[in-house]
C-alpha cells in the first residue's frame, strides 16, 4: 500500500434519473479517519459511496485522492486505491470462499497466478474477518452474515488506502458487528481512510472517529460523535428521541421513540 | 473440494479425450480402413482412394467437429459468466438464428447453388448483422437489455426463416432448408475449414480475453467495476467473440443446440465454479461432445444421414432436465 493524501470531495452533485440525490457536497477525509456516514433512508449515502467508488459519474464537482483527480485515474489504478463493498450480497457462482477473497487481488496482479505475497494478504484478510474456517466451502452455501464477512474480506484483500462499505454491519450478530468495527478501526489506525454507511447509531457513536450526518443529499452536520449525535439533530433529521449517555468515556445512543414534531 | 489441485488433471484428461475422439473421428467411417492405414493415408501424396477419403472427407469433418465443439462450449461458458446466468447459451443473443436466416436466404434465393461458399458467407453476414443489431439495441444498458435485444433479434429472424419456408418456390428448397437447419458436419470440405477458421480463432481470442473480468463479475457488476473491470469492454468482447465464432460455426455446420448450454453447466462443479477456469474446460468439453456425437451419427443410423443437431438435442435435452432436477434447490 502506497502512502496517500486525503480524500477531498468538493462541490459534488449527482442526479439519478433526473432526481438530484447528492447536492453540492464537500468533505475531506484524512488518512486515519474512520467516518460513519449516517442519515435516514434516501439521504444519498449509498449514492455518495457509489460515486466515490467510481460507479457513477458525478454531474458536478470532483473527488481528489492525494492531489490526483479520480476522474483522471484509469479504472485499474482507481481499484488499487479504493475498495468498495456494496450492500447486496451478490454471488453468482458457488466458488470457494478462499477463491472469492482472492478476487480482491485482481487489480494488483498482472499474471494469472497469485504471488506468495498475494497469498499472505488473502490469508490475513480472511483471518481478520474470521472466515478461515469456511475457506474451502462454496460461498453461496454460507448464511447471510457469513457471506457479508467473506465479501468484506474480499475488499480487505484489495489492500487499498481507502475502503468504502455500504451498511456492512447489517445482518451481522453483535459479536461480529463489534469485530467488524474493530477491524475498521485498526485499518484506520494503519493510516487508511474508512468510510462506512450505517444505521446503527449506537455502533456509529462508539466506534467511528467522525460522523457525517446526511439528509436529502446534503451534509447536515459533521464532526466527532458527541457533536453530531445530539438530541436536537436526532429530532430534526431522524424525527426520533433518544437516550444519549456515556459508558467508560464512550458515547452511548439508544433511540427511544418517534419525536412529536 | 480440492478443485485447486485437480484442475490441471481435468484439463489434461479433457485434452486427452479430445485427442482420442479426434483420431477416432478420422479413423471411423463407412470406408472401413484400418486405423494406422488411415492415419498414414492422411499424409500420403499418392492420391489414392484412401488418401482422398482421409484428406478430403474425414479430415475436414474431424477438424470442423473439433472447432465447432470448442466454439460452442467456450461461448456458452463466456455468456453464462457474463450474463451471470446458468441458462445463457450462444443462441440467446440471436447469433445462431440470424446465421441460420442468412443460410436459409442463400438457399432460398439460389445463392448457395450459384456461388461457391455462398451459404456460409451469407450465414456469417447474418451473424454479424445480428450482433450489430443487438449491440445497437442494448445501447449502454445492462445485462438484461442484452438478453432482451437478443430475444428480439432471435424472434425476428425465426419469423423470417418461417416466412422463407412458407414462400419456398418448391418442396426441394424447403427440404434443403429444413435439413440444413438440423445441423451436420457431413460432406464438408477443407474450404469450409479455411473459411471458418479465421473467424473462429478471432472469436476465441476475444472470448478468452474476458476470462478474468468474468471472475470479478461473479460478485456483481458494481464490485467488478470497483475492481477496475471495464464492463462495456467485456460486453463487446463477449458479444463480438460469440458472433465471430458461433456465426462461423453455424455457417459451416448449421444450428447445433444444447452443447453451449449443457457443457459449461456440466463442467462447472469440476472447475470450482470459477469462470476463468471453466472457459478452457468448457471449450475442450464442447469439442469432446461434438466429436463424439459426430462419430455416433455414423453408426446409430448408417445410411440414413442422422443429423448431428438432432442427436445433440435428443441426448442434450433429457440430460439437461436431469441436471435441473438434480440441482433444482440451487436455482431458487
Amino acid at each position: 500500500m502506497s502512502a496517500h493524501g486525503p480524500l477531498k470531495i468538493s462541490g459534488l452533485s449527482v442526479a439519478l434519473g433526473g432526481m438530484p440525490v447528492v447536492r453540492d457536497l464537500s468533505l475531506s477525509v484524512a488518512p486515519g479517519d474512520f467516518i460513519g456516514l449516517i442519515g435516514p433512508n434516501g439521504a444519498g449515502k449509498s449514492t455518495l459511496l457509489r460515486t466515490l467508488a467510481g460507479l457513477i459519474t458525478p454531474d458536478q464537482g470532483d473527488v481528489h485522492l492525494g492531489g490526483a483527480s479520480l476522474a483522471d485515474l484509469r479504472a485499474e489504478d482507481r481499484a488499487r486505491h479504493i475498495a468498495y463493498v456494496p450492500q447486496e450480497h451478490d454471488i453468482a457462482w458457488p466458488i470457494a470462499v478462499e477463491a472469492l477473497v482472492s478476487l480482491g487481488r485482481g487489480p494488483h496482479r498482472s499474471g494469472f497466478a497469485l504471488s506468495s505475497r498475494d497469498h499472505e494478504i488473502v490469508a490475513a484478510a480472511m483471518q481478520r474477518m474470521d472466515v478461515e474456517k469456511f475457506a474451502k466451502r462454496p460461498a453461496t452455501a454460507l448464511s447471510g452474515g457469513e457471506k457479508a464477512r467473506v465479501l468484506i474480506a474480499r475488499a480487505l484483500a484489495q489492500d487499498t488506502p481507502v475502503l468504502l462499505a455500504d451498511e456492512p454491519a447489517a445482518g451481522l450478530d453483535p459479536a461480529h458487528q463489534i469485530t467488524l468495527m474493530r477491524v475498521f478501526r485498526s485499518l484506520a489506525n494503519e493510516g487508511r481512510s474508512v468510510i462506512v454507511s450505517m444505521h446503527d447509531l449506537g455502533l456509529a457513536a462508539r466506534w467511528c472517529s467522525r460522523l457525517v450526518l446526511m439528509d436529502r443529499g446534503q451534509i447536515v452536520v459533521k464532526g466527532p460523535p458527541d457533536h453530531v449525535l445530539t438530541a436536537e439533530w436526532l429530532r430534526t433529521v431522524y424525527g426520533i428521541t433518544a437516550e444519549i449517555g456515556s459508558v467508560d468515556g464512550k458515547m452511548l445512543v439508544q433511540p427511544l421513540d418517534l419525536a412529536n414534531r | 473440494m480440492s478443485a485447486g489441485r485437480s484442475y490441471p488433471l481435468l484439463i489434461l484428461s479433457l485434452s486427452g479425450l479430445t485427442a482420442v475422439l479426434f483420431f477416432l473421428s478420422l479413423a471411423l467411417g463407412p470406408a472401413g480402413t484400418g486405423f494406422s492405414e488411415s492415419l498414414a493415408a492422411l499424409f500420403s501424396r499418392d492420391g489414392g482412394a484412401i488418401a482422398l477419403i482421409m484428406q478430403e472427407i474425414r479430415l475436414p469433418r474431424a477438424l470442423l467437429g473439433l472447432m465447432t465443439g470448442m466454439t460452442l462450449g467456450l461461448s456458452g461458458a463466456v455468456l453464462q459468466g457474463f450474463l451471470r446466468n446458468p441458462l445463457a447459451e450462444p443462441g440467446l443473443i440471436g447469433v445462431s438464428s440470424t446465421a441460420s436466416l442468412g443460410a436459409v436466404l442463400a438457399i432460398y434465393t439460389g445463392l448457395s447453388a450459384a456461388v461457391p461458399l455462398g451459404l456460409p458467407l451469407a450465414a456469417l453476414a447474418g451473424a454479424l448483422i445480428a450482433v450489430l443489431a443487438v449491440q445497437a439495441l442494448a445501447g449502454s444498458g445492462g445485462m438484461l437489455t442484452v438478453i432482451l435485444a437478443g430475444v428480439a433479434v432471435s424472434s425476428f429472424s425465426s419469423a423470417m426463416t418461417s416466412l422463407a419456408l412458407n414462400l419456398s418456390p418448391n418442396p426441394f428448397a424447403a427440404l434443403e432448408i429444413m435439413f440444413w437447419m438440423l445441423g451436420s458436419l457431413t460432406d464438408r470440405s477443407m474450404t469450409h475449414v479455411y473459411l471458418a477458421a479465421p473467424f473462429m480463432v478471432a472469436g476465441w481470442i476475444m472470448l478468452f480475453a474476458t476470462s478474468r473480468s468474468l471472475d470479478a463479475l461473479t460478485l456483481g457488476r458494481d464490485v467488478a467495476a470497483s475492481m477496475g473491470v471495464d464492463l462495456q469492454r467485456v460486453r463487446r468482447l463477449a458479444i463480438f467473440g460469440t458472433a465471430f465464432s458461433v456465426g462461423a460455426a453455424t455457417a459451416v455446420a448449421g444450428a447445433i443446440g444444447f452443447v453451449g448450454l449443457v457443457v459449461p453447466h456440466l463442467l462447472r462443479p469440476l472447475t470450482g465454479a470459477m469462470p476463468s477456469r471453466l472457459l478452457p474446460a468448457s471449450a475442450l468439453g464442447g469439442a469432446c461432445v461434438i466429436l463424439a456425437a459426430d462419430i455416433l451419427v455414423r453408426f446409430v443410423a448408417p445410411g440414413r444421414d442422422l443429423k448431428l443437431g438432432v442427436l445433440t438435442a435428443i441426448v442434450g435435452a433429457p440430460f439437461f432436465l436431469f441436471l435441473v432436477y438434480k440441482s433444482r434447490k440451487d436455482f431458487l
